[in-house]
């Protein structure tokens, strides 16, 4: 390795955003509950997840919520060996894409098995859960 | 709309530029551009400056205006354009509608990124936050080389590709990385390398990755009047311009196997120029990921969807084959400073169509003067297509 160029430092600064929740602060509540919803817009029908509190369709902002069932059958997955700086204490996990009953689509953590067993068209089930930092969060676990 | 026409091209040596702040990388493709198109600074009337995370991954905000500044552009109408990995393509696009609007005669498109000013892992958690941060980075950890890996799973279950196919795109690209001065990584590597580096985000290991780059690259376009009147002997037309556009979740695309933003920006591109792909001598695509460059085949309609890799296989996307796929070394070898490589593309396609390759051995034959290029931001989330004719 050749010797690295002469070079200063930036001053440094720590970046946090405050996200606001307050359109679909519900979604968080009924997940800490232990129920996964969705939204569904009154006019058009069009179901959504994440859950939106306007309708990209047909632009109307009057939306039902609606608990999903869950049943989801797995449409790809990836195993994250290398992971980004803010995951770098957590073990590698497995990404996956999962096709629910409903017609929608979620990107989530898929836990509980071995990645060497998991195939693309497997049954899965979408669970609510509170994490040990006690955030809740939704993941794919396998059917028994 | 004008005729435009590319009259001057420069890039940057790509790799880890810790020998150069970002001005004076900029200034190593802007002085050449210039003087290949033979004007001088003061006649571009619009700079597009294309960067995806500068203020991110390096110290300047406004790459543009430092830029603009150090390379003697003050006072021409100055944007940054930001298409993730697409960046350079769309300041390429901006400068063109520039000049075919009528407003300006000459305008420069300048694709920028310094990445190596920070961590590895740093920069693999921006990258990974260009998606949809709230739904899919926050609690998911979703990386770059992740998203690319879902793709590769279900198009190798759907069509039955392999991981050697796989490492055949990162096997002929760095042959030709090897041969060109300007790649980051210049050395060959065989299909057993490939297999054998480590996992990245299964199936994808990090030979199926590009690296992560710094670079520059500044194309001078002018309009058909300009050219006549600098005299111009080997200008280099704008064909056709395509774009499209996915969504930001990946959770929200019905199907893994292909990008429905090539095949549109593709469609687009090839109904302007008025040609087929089977008229392209070659092409230069989106090979940020070893699978993404077979779909990319797939999706600009160089063969059916599911057969990709199986040209990949005969050999038909080297010089000699059917269609010679990144000659320049790709994504893949010759680096990927995100902002920079649309520009790159355009680079490389230029030289390829003056006859002027930086070595005989990637010069490829042409028949009709057709090429394009293929760039994409994110995970398909933004798709540009250039058809270029000299």
């Amino acid at each position: 390795m050749t010797e690295k160029p002469p070079f200063i430092k930036s001053r440094e600064i720590k970046v946090v955003h405050e996200i606001p929740l307050g359109r679909i602060q519900r979604f968080w509540e009924e997940l800490k509950k232990g129920k996964v919803l969705a939204t569904k817009c009154q006019r058009c029908g069009v179901l959504y997840f994440p859950p939106a509190s306007d309708c990209s369709k047909c632009l109307a902002s009057n939306m039902d919520w609606v608990e999903l069932s869950g049943e989801a059958i797995i449409k790809t997955f990836t195993y994250v060996s290398v992971r980004p700086e803010t995951f770098q204490q957590t073990t590698p996990y497995m990404l996956a894409v999962g096709e629910l009953k409903e017609g929608v689509r979620v990107l989530a953590w898929l836990v509980g098995v071995n990645p060497s067993n998991v195939k693309v068209g497997m049954k899965v089930k979408l669970v609510a859960k509170i994490t040990p930092e006690g955030n809740p969060i939704y993941e794919f676990v396998p059917l028994e | 709309m004008k005729k435009v026409a590319i009259i001057g091209v420069g890039s940057s040596r790509f790799g880890v530029r810790n020998d150069v702040n970002m001005a004076e990388l900029v200034f190593e493709a802007f002085k050449p551009s210039v003087e290949d198109a033979g004007i001088s600074p003061k006649d571009i009337e619009f700079l597009a400056f294309g960067s995806a995370g500068a203020g991110v991954w390096c110290e300047e905000f406004l790459p543009a205006v430092v830029a603009a500044e150090y390379c003697g552009l003050t006072g021409a109408g100055i944007v940054r354009c930001e298409a993730a990995c697409a960046s350079g393509s769309a300041s390429f696009l901006a400068a063109y509608w520039a000049v075919a609007s009528g407003q300006v005669d000459v305008a420069a498109a300048i694709g920028f990124e310094k990445m190596r000013q920070i961590s590895t892992s740093a920069a693999m958690e921006w990258i990974g936050r260009a998606g949809y941060y709230l739904w899919e980075f926050h609690n998911f950890g979703a990386t770059f080389p992740a998203y690319y890996a879902l793709y590769a799973r279900a198009y190798m279950d759907m069509y039955g590709a392999t991981e050697e196919d796989l490492a055949l795109v990162a096997v002929k690209n760095h042959k030709y990385g090897s041969m060109n001065p300007l790649a980051h990584l210049q050395r060959r590597i065989t299909v057993e390398e490939v297999l054998a580096s480590p996992v990245v985000a299964a199936p994808l290991k990090l030979l199926d990755c590009c690296p992560i780059s710094d670079g520059a690259v500044s194309i001078i376009i002018a309009s058909e009047d300009k050219l006549k009147e600098l005299k111009v002997d080997t200008p280099v037309w704008v064909a056709g311009v395509g774009y499209a556009s996915e969504t930001a979740s990946i959770g929200k695309r019905p199907e893994y196997l292909g990008f429905k933003s090539s095949v549109t920006a593709a469609q687009k591109a090839y109904k302007m120029a008025k040609i087929t792909p089977e008229q392209l001598d070659l092409a230069e695509v989106h090979d940020c990921f070893t699978i993404a460059e077979i779909m990319a085949y797939e999706d600009l309609g160089f063969c059916k969807k599911g057969e990709g890799y199986k040209l990949l296989r005969d050999g038909q996307m080297e010089i000699g084959g059917k269609i010679p796929v990144n000659v320049d070394g790709g994504l893949k070898a010759k680096g990927h400073p995100i902002g920079a490589t649309g520009c790159s593309m355009i680079y490389e396609l230029t030289k390829q169509l003056r006859e002027e390759a930086s070595n005989e051995g990637r010069q490829v034959p042409m028949r009709n003067y057709l090429a394009l290029a293929h760039n994409m931001g994110g995970t398909g989330h933004y798709c540009y297509v250039t058809v270029l004719r000299r």
